[in-house]
């Protein structure tokens, strides 16, 4: 068989399935692959072949036995070190949490591991998932395979890098204000954010928790689909998560791959797209809606005026949310513990010395300003005005939603930035999520995928958005745009990134 | 609107519980003032009637029935803390001097 880290979950799924190719071979294809490339990448913080190589051959043999498997049984999976692993160091990339080990697993971890999905490993990100680069991770950022000097997107840079280096056939991320698909625009892979309450939030290391919603990250739209419809669903140790039932999302994805975009009403959002967007990235984005067009979508105009605040009431709401849920890291439970060099060892002493030696200066800024925006005689102000401007961006797209089916934008405003140029202006950095930020604020599900090539030769996104609860609507369409674009350019986007070098 | 000084950087560290050197004091300072100036629109942006939104789904109170669950292993949660006693969490003395 060909090189089997170049299929797609659901094309190792079938293989598995037949009996073509063994769960083994399979991870252990992509523990090579990781040998090989990741020096340069760094996608991954931590790899854990002896526990996915154990669990592959586990897989085989119940396949053997005749054992009912799920279909996903036995594919490789990655998951962003945000998320605890029971057994398995999880550092969410700071290092406060250096060597910490979990006891206890996620609850879309208990589902990878209920679908019998080997994990490969624990993926790099900014710290506690905090930036847009992965130059914020206290142990040094991936690198884009498309060009080892720029940047993976971030925070989940490691986990979109991994599926686009061909390290991984899938990966978990987690989007606060873009973090899954911010990463996928810039690497030429699919993300998705699902509906907020789609996916527990149980064993999620909080940044902000009005806002964090986990969900796949692949190559395919497919793939995102099946990975969803394992980590989806209601779980009772989160109170934020829906209880209805959802379809299934993979069906959506098949059902899309037709083409058909007949009636589709797809509107086009006046205010993410405009000024501070690329050239090249605005153009990639034309052609692909030229093509939603040309399959019977009908264009419509939007207008979202409150989304202009957006950026703002974001950079109130997650600092001041942050700021609170990492109170816990205080260097008494678990993560590192300082002492204070002089003067007497009190526990509040002992906690600023910790947080003061063990976060970086991303986590310090956004827990200082939170701090600030939740002061006394600030409060009304900044974190108050923030919520308000919550409400109008939900108004925004209620009323959008009455218009369109969908809605779309171009990603990111810019393809993938040189490594360190941005790392010395954070507000520079923060526009990177303009236009993925409204959707966090809103709870609605938005989802990346490859809109084409740049001016630079690096790839650019398309993304879109549907009502919440609608996720499905996503995949359909996400899935008739990949199948028309990969007409078009006679094959995945990703082809067009170079080989990478394999280290002997 | 008010500015963030160096001395407004030193309390909120303070409130923050997060030790700060002088070079880190100094570039915040700079930093925040800048962040804060451009964030600080949100208060022009919505009037008086709008309502604040504190989470994106509206939510009810879940209950659940009130029966035991597994809880941590214990000795399994000490294993990662800083330092552990007698089947406890070791911590430094509470209280400063002056208290």
């Amino acid at each position: 068989m060909s090189d089997l880290t170049r299929l797609t979950a659901a094309e190792l799924a079938t293989a598995l399935t037949a009996g073509e190719v063994s769960s083994v071979e399979v991870t252990q294809a992509h523990l090579d692959r990781i040998a090989a490339v990741d020096g340069d990448v760094h996608a991954f913080l931590n790899v854990d072949a002896e526990g996915a190589l154990g669990e592959a051959a586990a897989v085989d043999a119940a396949r053997a036995a005749g054992e009912k498997l799920h279909p996903l049984a036995g594919v490789p999976v990655a998951v962003k070190d945000v998320v605890v692993t029971k057994g398995q160091v999880t550092t969410a990339g700071s290092k406060i949490l250096e060597g910490w080990v979990p006891p206890y697993d996620a609850t879309l971890v208990t589902r990878l591991r209920q679908a019998r999905m080997p994990i490969l490993g624990k993926t790099n990100m900014d710290e506690f998932a905090m930036g847009s680069s992965t130059e914020h991770s206290a142990y040094g950022p991936t690198r884009n395979p498309w060009d080892l000097d720029r940047i993976p997107g971030g925070s989940g840079g490691g986990s979109a890098a991994a599926v686009a280096a061909y390290e991984a056939p899938l990966a978990i991320g987690t989007d606060t204000g873009g973090s899954i698909r911010q990463p996928a625009a810039v690497t030429g892979t699919v993300g998705v954010k699902p509906t907020y309450g789609s996916v527990s939030r149980y064993g999620l290391i909080a940044l902000a928790s009005s806002l964090d919603q986990a969900g796949p990250c692949t190559r395919t739209v497919l793939d995102a689909g099946l990975l969803h419809d394992v980590i989806g669903g209601h779980d009772p140790r989160d109170s934020t998560s829906l209880p209805e039932p959802a379809p299934s999302y993979a069906d959506a994805a098949r059902q899309g791959a037709a083409g058909d975009l007949q009636g589709l009403r797809v509107g086009v959002v006046n205010e993410l797209g405009g000024e501070g967007y690329d050239p090249g990235v605005r153009d990639a984005f034309q052609k692909a809606l030229d093509t939603m067009v040309a399959a019977g979508a009908d264009v419509v105009e939007v207008s979202c005026p409150s989304f202009s605040a957006a950026l703002a009431a974001y950079y109130l709401i997650l600092p001041s949310e942050a700021s609170s849920n990492l109170a816990k890291f205080d260097g008494m439970r678990y993560g590192l513990r300082v002492e204070p060099s002089e003067g007497p060892v009190t526990a509040e002493r002992v906690m600023a010395a910790t947080r003061g030696a063990g976060f970086g200066d991303e986590v310090k800024r956004r827990i200082i300003l939170g701090t600030y925006a939740l002061s006394a005689g600030y409060y009304d102000a900044y974190y108050g005005s923030a919520q308000k401007v919550r409400t109008l961006i939900q108004r925004d797209f209620a009323a959008a939603f009455e218009q369109a089916d969908v809605l779309v934008s171009p990603t990111t405003p810019t393809t993938a930035f040189p490594l360190g140029s941005k790392l010395e202006d954070p507000l520079a950095m923060y526009l990177n999520d303009v236009a993925t930020i409204p959707a966090n604020l809103a709870g609605v599900p938005g989802l990346s995928l490859p809109s084409g090539l740049s001016d630079d030769g690096l790839p650019a996104g398309i993304q879109i958005l549907a009502p919440a609860r609608q996720d499905a609507r996503l995949y359909a369409v996400g899935a008739a745009l990949e199948a028309l674009l990969l007409q078009q350019w006679g094959g995945p986007l990703l082809a067009h990134a170079p080989e990478l070098a394999v280290a002997r | 609107m008010s500015t963030i000084d160096s001395a407004e950087v030193v309390r909120l560290a303070g409130l923050a519980r997060i030790d700060l050197t002088e070079d880190e004091v100094t570039r915040l300072a700079g930093e925040l003032d800048v962040i804060v100036q451009a964030v600080a629109t949100v208060s022009e942006v919505a009037g008086p009637g709008v309502p604040a939104t504190s989470h994106p789904i509206p939510l009810t109170n879940v209950f659940r029935d009130d029966v035991p669950g597994e809880t941590l292993d214990r000795d399994e949660v000490l294993s990662q803390a800083p330092e552990a006693e007698d089947g406890k969490f070791a911590v430094p003395q509470i209280l400063g001097e002056d208290a």
